[in-house]
């Protein structure tokens, strides 16, 4: 199998980046590691008339943390966060979920940000980057945007993101407080798509939950933010019973489908049991941390 | 387009259109054969090659991304008539029953131990986890791996073993 032609363009500045998106981005896809675009080109799938190369831009491949963020450039691979000593002490719920992303191979090549850019609902670091409430800073040649991942997901594959823009950085909030997350993620095999995966980060204000994050992997059109869930265990205690019932509303959130993977009713419940096992999980690594 | 890439260290080039993926590069226009073609859709890690010494699956990367980049295939694993630990390692234990996957997971191995020069077992079936072997000998390519850690720390004990061992890199 091989790629319909395209016209391929490898800028090695931002700005140069920025005006062939200008011209030429209604027809353009932009790729990065090229992990999920590439089986995309060669199925066919998608066949864009050019190819905008972002691996050779300099400076986006690095893990900063400035002003109460965790800065992620676009060529961070998923490999690079495994390694990453800083990641595992500032957002430990990033190297816990990337060990089940794709295979190790894929993780040598793949980004971070063009996997959130890629927005296929059953990718792992859309439902991640919801729980933990970051935002995508996009480039194009009118300025820069910022992005909150919420909202950014219209549906499957599709995005808010405009034909002249490039992400170039998806920055993550720091905790002020105690915290702790954890991913939990059903799949056939390594390197399979997940039948589900639920992402949870939870931040406590003493024994009471602060804030909630919750995404959800594999049950709908897009990666999905569980905001009934979240707002249900904002200012409580985790307690089993308001444990139990954030698991369920996130169950009645996820739209999932019947599929190979497992009926709609069979992910639903899969998404229950998921939230509370990760919000015991989460809650647990949070009092570990030394407020 | 003119692609130019280090090939197991000297200096290749070609013409290629830039949907030609790698592993046709590789094959095609370098007659490297020992990379090989699975199932082409970056399940099997039949086509791994080390990018940068980095293993990844040559199926699902363009000859055009990896201009000026390193790449290493099986064909680089032997040095002249000796043979890599690795591939001692495979003959030795048996690592490989029909063999097509047996480049892939000698390159991941490879890169493993450079990393890692002594796994343990789960860090080898973690490592080797992107590459399907379709006889299921996993048994015998975990061995293999062991028997070329072995084989790399008794030759970095004893230098002038190096040859007895296989050869290093």
């Amino acid at each position: 199998m091989f790629p319909a032609a395209f016209d391929y363009r490898a800028p090695t500045t931002l700005g140069e980046a920025l005006d062939i998106l200008k011209e030429r981005g209604d027809d353009a896809k932009v790729m990065a590691g090229g992990q999920s675009l590439i089986p995309l080109l060669k199925l066919r799938f998608s066949q864009p008339a050019l190819v905008v190369d972002i691996g050779r831009l300099p400076d986006m491949a690095d893990i900063k943390r400035d002003d109460g963020h965790v800065r992620i450039g676009a060529l961070v691979r998923h490999v690079d966060v495994e390694r990453s000593k800083e990641l595992a002490k500032l957002v430990p719920l990033m190297v816990e979920a990337v060990h089940w992303i794709a295979d190790p191979l894929v993780r040598n090549r793949g980004t971070v940000v063009g996997s959130v850019c890629h927005a296929d609902p059953s990718g792992d670091w859309g439902s991640i980057m919801l729980a933990l409430n970051a935002e995508l800073v996009a480039q194009s040649k009118s300025g820069q945007r910022v992005i909150p991942v919420d909202g950014f997901f219209e549906g499957p594959f599709t995005t808010s993101l405009r034909p002249d823009e490039v992400v170039t950085v998806i920055r993550i909030p720091l905790p002020s407080g105690q915290a702790g997350g954890s991913y939990h993620k059903l799949e056939r095999k390594v390197g399979d798509f997940a039948t589900v995966a639920v992402s949870v980060q939870v931040e406590l204000d003493g024994r009471k939950v602060k804030t909630a994050g919750i995404g959800l992997t594999s049950v709908g059109a897009t990666n999905i933010k569980a905001k009934k869930a979240e707002q249900s265990l904002s200012g409580r205690e985790l307690t089993d019973d308001v444990i139990a019932e954030a698991a369920r509303l996130a169950a009645t959130e996820a739209e999932p489908k019947d599929d190979i993977r497992g009926t709609a009713a069979y992910k639903k419940d899969v998404v229950r049991v998921f939230v509370q096992r990760g919000l015991k999980a989460a809650f647990a690594r949070a009092q570990e941390v030394k407020a | 387009m003119k692609v130019t890439m280090r090939v197991n260290g000297a200096e290749r080039s070609g013409d290629v259109e830039p949907r030609v993926l790698l592993v046709d590069f590789l094959r095609s226009n370098l007659l490297l054969t020992g990379t090989h073609v699975g199932c082409d859709t970056t399940s099997c890690g039949a086509c791994t090659v080390l990018l940068d010494g980095d293993p990844v699956k040559s199926c699902t990367v363009l000859a055009v991304q990896v201009v000026g980049r390193e790449i290493k295939t099986v064909e680089g694993l032997a040095n002249g008539a000796n043979l890599a630990p690795i591939q001692v390692g495979f003959h030795e234990e048996h690592g490989l029953q029909c063999g097509f996957c047996t480049p892939g997971m000698m390159l991941v191995a490879s890169a493993l131990l450079e990393r890692n020069p002594n796994p343990s077992d789960d860090e080898i079936r973690w490592a080797i986890s992107g590459n399907i072997c379709r006889c299921t000998g996993y048994m015998n390519i975990v061995k293999a791996v062991k028997h070329a850690a072995q084989a790399q720390a008794q030759a970095a004990k004893a230098p002038e073993h190096v040859a007895v061992a296989g050869g290093g890199e």
